[in-house]
């Protein structure tokens, strides 16, 4: 352990000046206390989680162990822990580990700049989670099928004692087969956690994945979330990633469109408050003609919080046609309030439709003044905007039930009502001995 | 006792001067409309009373119902029974019009010491008012003005009037943009919505939103000054000579 721990700190120095990675600094959960799970640790998995309307296949893993037995289902699902998949399954699992991590090779700018680590992207993490993962989840979608319920991943850390986890999830959606994932991370209790999670998602010929990244983990953890996915011909993904707390998110996105007319739909929201952090990477590779990606991500921060957006479109020459839009928008509530936004897109096509933007500020003067003048109270009407900004996003998810679920709790987060017992997408594990107040969110809209 | 008295109301936007001492009288039961060339200062003054932050008062007051709500921020103003009808209402993506209009009567009940509408209520509010301005089903469920067409914005701005229900509606330009199946649609909502109890004030440029909503007095604000005061003939009489006879009349007068 004590030399993972020793790695990882290495590669904080070593990366500090890298362009994907300088803004990750998780020093402070990188603490010599930090242990492996143990398969032996034998807590009770509680789970309750009451979304209205919403009826998913459940795959939970706790301190990054699968506990449930490998399911197969009669259309050909395969589903459980990653482990043992591969005592049960190696030949699937071998095709695939490992398919969607592969270093881009393509000429690159940000590739060019790695001196210190020769050509080809870098990414120690992934590296130590290749070779110290634990268990995972493991999903095996055959061709052709279009599975009915959304598929939730409950990544659960409840624990005594610090924990480091590196937990490694591998996803297989077949040729022209459809799957939802609900994928959430949450805390159970209040004990710090440093997570390196590797999830890889393999979308064969004309599959479609919704991806749903749900955030909610406590103040003294951090968490570097690394998913990796590659399209095959014609697939879509749709991803959205909603982070609510946690001591430091990384969400580090990396998408390979392998082949012609895929679409990416990557999107995201961060509410985060006090000395939190949430620092979202993502890098979309367009290697074939006819694809198209769009990025939004928005977020609002307020006392000390620090975010960051650095995306990344890298359009090679063959790729034609291709669309490509990025776009990150923040709300800073006070002065202590940092982003850090990037929006960044390199292009060797000129049949292209490409455009970024990122925006920084505060409400929009003109519509407060208006909801105002209909006798809405300057606080309200603040509060009605800062929901509007977020409703941008929230839109986008396509599971209704989970979507009106999210809108819900955002309003509540926004007005200071969350209650950290509200049985939520988000809240599905958190201790009802809420007294540490790092679970809650008040937005102070006096401050704006 | 007026409903609305404007004395002697000096304002500027910046360091540039726009309203240099207009006075106004207003009672309840009246139609004003107020004319005049572009850029004279209409739009400052239906802010000004509004409660529109952008613009300074350097003298004079406003009285609304004996009281200077100069002080007032915006949203008690409107709390009050003042209205304003935007001449560029303002998009508000994500906040749909259902949730705007709940939000807005209801926070004017709290102002008034009433108890909240039930959702029912309220929906019986909405589809009572929809008709005011024959509003389609599907656009009071979109996000505020967004992506409306002129037309549709105007008829929003006084959909939320029939609503909210105002002492004093101000509404500014109402007819710029629209087509004429538009304006009459507008029009006969703003005369549906007159009571002996009311006032309105109509701000154009155009005499033909006056052949609709016929105004009781028609004034001229030119540079800052209400320069002329008369009835709707006078509507049809600036029409038909533009403003320069006016110019001509003050600069003999001087």
């Amino acid at each position: 352990m004590d030399s993972i721990i020793q790695q990882m700190r290495a590669i904080r120095l070593a990366l500090r000046k890298n362009e994907v990675w300088r803004s990750v600094d998780f020093d402070d959960f990188l603490t010599d206390d930090l242990v492996s799970p143990s398969l032996d640790d034998s807590y009770e998995y509680t789970y309750r989680c009451n979304i209205p309307d919403l009826d998913t296949d459940r795959l939970a893993l706790v301190n990054g162990y699968c506990r449930q037995p490998l399911q197969v289902l009669p259309n050909g699902i395969v589903m459980g822990g990653l482990r043992e998949a591969r005592r049960q399954y190696p030949d699937l699992v071998q095709r695939y580990f490992g398919s969607c991590t592969t270093k881009t090779v393509t000429r690159s700018f940000t590739t060019m700049q790695d001196e210190a680590f020769g050509k080809g992207m870098v990414n120690p993490y992934l590296d130590i989670n290749t070779e110290h993962y634990t268990d995972g989840l493991f999903v095996y979608i055959p061709d052709g099928v279009k599975v009915q319920k959304p598929l939730q991943f409950l990544s659960v850390i409840r624990s005594d004692h610090p924990l480091m986890l590196q937990t490694r999830n591998l996803v297989y959606v077949g040729r022209g087969s459809q799957v939802a994932i609900i994928h959430c991370d949450d805390s159970y209790d209040q004990n710090s956690s440093f997570s390196n999670n590797v999830t890889e998602i393999f979308a064969d010929e004309g599959a479609l994945v919704e991806h749903y990244k749900m955030q909610n983990l406590n103040a003294q953890s951090a968490l570097l979330n690394q998913t990796y996915t590659t399209l095959q011909r014609d697939a879509s993904l749709r991803s959205i990633a909603i982070s609510i707390n946690g001591g430091h998110i990384r969400n580090h996105s990396e998408i390979r469109m392998n082949g012609e007319g895929c679409e990416t739909q990557a999107h995201g929201l961060y509410l985060i408050d006090k000395e939190e952090q949430v620092d979202n990477y993502i890098f979309v590779e367009h290697s074939h003609p006819h694809c198209h990606s769009n990025e939004l991500f928005k977020g609002i921060m307020d006392d000390a919080a620090r975010a960051t957006f650095n995306g990344h479109v890298l359009v090679s020459d063959g790729a034609a046609k291709t669309e490509a839009y990025q776009s990150n928008k923040n709300i800073l509530m006070t002065d202590k309030a940092v982003v850090n936004t990037k929006p960044f897109l390199e292009i060797y096509n000129d049949d292209v439709k490409c455009s970024h933007g990122s925006t920084i500020g505060q409400l929009d003067e003109q519509a407060l003044f208006y909801i105002r003048s209909r006798g809405v109270s300057e606080r309200t009407a603040k509060t009605m905007l800062l929901y509007a900004f977020c409703d941008e996003v929230i839109q986008k998810i396509a599971i209704p039930a989970l979507r009106e679920r999210l809108s819900d709790m955002v309003k509540k987060r926004l007005h200071g009502e969350l209650n950290v017992c509200s049985d939520c997408a988000l809240h599905c594990s958190t201790p009802c001995n809420g007294e540490e107040a790092g679970a809650t969110f008040k937005i102070d809209v006096s401050k704006l | 006792m007026s409903l609305l008295s404007i004395r002697n109301l000096h304002a500027s936007i910046g360091d540039k001067e726009i309203l240099k001492g207009v006075n106004l009288e207003i009672n309840r039961g009246e139609v004003h409309s107020i004319m005049g060339p572009n850029g004279n200062g209409k739009s400052t003054l239906a802010g000004i009373v509004a409660g529109n932050p952008k613009y300074t008062v350097t003298e004079g007051e406003v009285l609304y119902n004996g009281k200077n709500i100069l002080d007032l921020p915006v949203d008690v103003r409107a709390c009050e029974g003042i209205f304003l009808g935007f001449q560029y209402p303002v998009e508000i993506p994500g906040v749909s019009i259902t949730n705007f209009m709940r939000t807005a009567v209801n926070e004017q009940r709290k102002y008034r010491g009433l108890d909240p509408l039930s959702g029912s209520e309220f929906l019986k509010l909405m589809e009572e008012k929809k008709k005011v301005v024959e509003m389609t089903a599907t656009l009071a469920n979109r996000s505020v003005n967004e992506g409306f067409s002129g037309g549709e914005k105007k008829k929003n701005e006084i959909f939320q009037m029939a609503m909210l229900n105002p002492t004093l509606a101000i509404l500014d330009e109402t007819d710029s943009g629209l087509d004429i199946d538009a304006l009459r649609i507008v029009a006969t909502g703003v005369n549906k919505l007159r009571t002996p109890d009311n006032a309105t004030i109509v701000i154009t440029h155009y005499q033909r939103l006056l052949d609709y909503i016929v105004p009781d007095f028609v004034h001229v604000l030119y540079e800052g000054r209400i320069v002329k005061t008369g009835t709707k003939e006078l509507a049809l009489e600036l029409e038909e000579k533009g403003y320069d006879w006016i110019r001509q009349e003050l600069e003999a007068g001087k």
